[in-house]
């Protein structure tokens, strides 16, 4: 059924291996989105080899829990776990983006299995899980978790809150939703564009339980999760403070790289275009330094 | 295939022709698909009574859901229902619904291949005094386009009952596009109803009518006075815009040659644009369509309405007058 659990350590390293996916990938396709899928590999390397009842080789299973990538331009980090964790080959990976790809640019759930919907236009993730938890009610199931991934600047849409109301007024408590809180979208700082904050109370004051974590701290992030799945009478939000561009010191932060692939650009103060792609492989493999690289 | 096979209603085109809004047939169509399968369930936008969803509400009310008044979130939870196996029905007025929420239901219905059934109620003109801004005439067009998405536009009260179920019986994405206020019943218990199908309400020689929802009974009527002025028009009811009856169509137009079409909405994009793409391509013939003419409505009572945009019996019978003239050329 599952995968076998792995310790803090090698999640860690799962982790890693998995960012140096998601920068081969984005480089041979050439285009997609760099910061928040290396921001958000902890979190979904804590799902798939931790957290999740999943088995990779049946991906529909009718008692698997469900992911739902609602952020879907993030879905680089997803396809890397899902092949790690073993629904397809690794080297399918490199496919990102290609004509006749499985991976398409924002995910498709028809083309993909263990891809629970279609996402990429933002905010309609959690309404979906809504009706899927809505759905699991009438049928008397219980104990399968719907686990909500969301962008930050996706709360700027209104379908966010019209859900947020809904899955308050039905206490769906085995929703339980991630907010990749990384503070950036497209055109900048997620608090000049449109500011979020208070997030916290926004939530709490729509009826939800939240909790405020480092989304980049495997350990807490499992221990948080579990803490959520014992909250029983309300949807759960855990606004997780994620670096974006994680492990990658010139992406780190710089809202520059949330729309754009190693590679195919100068930017100011960054390596050339020749080098973004060896530099972040070299910064990942070697933890910036801390470890010497086993291919170095 | 005529009027005696199809079992339609008698006097049809009288004044004493029994009338219901289509919006009824479709709550007792929904109330009886909930009794045949456990799987079918409903949601709404705080518009239960105007929708008639809330038959089936009452006597299921746990596989109802009350949205509120967000029409993203009623068919993105639309999409998560059908994602667990459900048969979701989830209503609203077509001015919101389809009206506001084309992209989700572009992404998470028709692309992700869910089986959600939006059902926009107050479609068109009739839906009267509430003006522009509730009388959706664009959502024919808006459903179309889209991909993996059929789109059932029924002519009766009794058509949108049997067009319900099959509907609950079909696997694929669906709008079904309702009326606000009474009009003529055509059908009977008897007559067919098969999603993709066109009828032949009324055989002719020299032009074709093709007409859907509330417009087959005007087309009916115009048939009626054509008749007396030694013009024998061929009507087809066409509830399915899409997919369309092609068959049924190109049958009819290579033996008229001639085609008037009418609906109560926008011609571009609608039934009259879908039949126009057709023979086009297929078989150009001379043709006119009636419907709303790049405008928008306006408050007024239907009659009204429907005599201001030129949508009466009068209006096509002058339309079919005028169009025998160009086929004569």
């Amino acid at each position: 059924m599952a995968t076998e659990k792995l310790t803090l350590e090698a999640l860690e390293l799962k982790a890693n291996d998995i960012r140096q996916d998601i920068i081969r990938m984005l480089e041979h396709a050439g285009s997609g989105h760099s910061a928040g899928p290396l921001g958000l590999a902890d979190i979904f390397t804590a799902l798939y080899f931790d957290v999740l009842k999943h088995d990779p080789k049946k991906p529909d299973w009718d008692m698997r829990d469900l992911v739902i990538l609602s952020n879907g331009h993030c879905v680089p980090v997803q396809y890397a776990t899902m092949a790690h964790a073993g629904y397809f080959d690794k080297k399918e990976l490199l496919t990102l983006r290609k004509f006749g790809s499985r991976l398409q640019g924002h995910p498709e759930r028809i083309k993909l299995p263990g891809l629970e919907t279609t996402s990429g236009p933002l905010g309609c993730g959690l309404s979906q899980a809504a009706g899927m938890a809505l759905a699991m009610r009438m049928d008397q199931v219980f104990h399968r978790w719907i686990y909500v991934v969301m962008g930050d600047g996706e709360q700027d849409e209104g379908n966010v809150w019209e859900a947020a109301m809904l899955a308050a007024k039905y206490k769906l408590n085995n929703i339980i939703a991630i907010t990749d809180r990384n503070n950036i979208q497209i055109d900048g700082p997620t608090e000049q564009v449109m500011p979020l904050e208070d997030l916290k109370a926004k939530w709490e004051s729509f009826g939800w339980h939240v909790m405020t974590i480092d989304g980049n701290n495997m350990e807490t992030i499992i221990d948080t999760l579990a803490m959520a799945r014992a909250i029983v009478d309300k949807p759960v939000m855990i606004i997780a403070y994620t670096i974006p561009g994680k492990g990658v010191g010139y992406m780190e932060y710089d809202y520059h790289w949330h729309g754009a692939p190693p590679g195919i650009q100068d930017v100011p103060g960054d390596p050339p275009k020749a080098d973004q792609a060896k530099i972040a492989l070299h910064e990942l493999r070697t933890l910036r330094g801390k470890i010497r690289g086993e291919h170095e | 295939m005529n009027k005696n096979l199809l079992h339609l209603a008698k006097d049809v085109t009288s004044d004493n022709v029994l009338k219901e809004p289509t919006r009824k047939g479709f709550g007792r169509g929904l109330l009886e698909a909930g009794k045949r399968d456990a799987n079918v369930v409903a949601a709404c936008a705080d518009l239960t009574d105007s929708t008639q969803i809330g038959l089936f509400a009452k006597e299921f009310p746990s596989r109802f859901i009350q949205i509120g008044i967000a029409e993203q979130n009623l068919v993105t939870v639309g999409a998560g229902l059908a994602a667990m196996g459900k048969i979701p029905f989830v209503s609203s007025y077509a001015a919101f619904s389809p009206g506001r929420n084309w992209e989700q239901i572009r992404t998470t219905i028709c692309l992700n291949e869910r089986p959600v059934r939006i059902v926009g109620s107050h479609a068109g003109l009739y839906t009267g005094a509430d003006g522009a801004t509730h009388q959706m005439l664009e959502d024919i067009a808006l459903m179309r386009v889209l991909p993996h998405m059929v789109v059932v536009v029924p002519g009766d009260s009794l058509e949108a009952e049997r067009a319900t179920l099959a509907l609950a019986a079909d696997s694929r994405p669906a709008y079904l596009r309702l009326a606000r206020e009474a009009t003529p019943v055509l059908t009977t218990e008897k007559t067919p109803f098969e999603i993709g199908k066109a009828y032949v309400y009324e055989p002719g020689e020299d032009l074709t009518i093709i007409s859907t929802g509330t417009m087959t009974s005007v087309a009916l009527k115009a048939a009626e006075r054509l008749f007396k002025e030694g013009i024998s028009a061929e009507v087809i009811h066409v509830p399915t815009i899409k997919p369309l009856d092609t068959t049924t169509i190109l049958h009819s137009v290579e033996k008229t040659k001639a085609v008037l079409t009418i609906e109560e909405g926008q011609i571009a994009g609608g039934l009259g644009g879908a039949v126009a793409e057709l023979l086009g391509e297929e078989l150009p013939v001379p043709m006119k369509r009636l419907g709303v003419q790049d405008v928008f409505g306006q408050s007024g009572k239907p009659d009204e309405l429907l005599e201001h945009y030129g949508l009466t019996d009068k209006h096509l019978m002058l339309a079919a007058i005028e169009l025998m003239t160009r086929k004569g050329k």
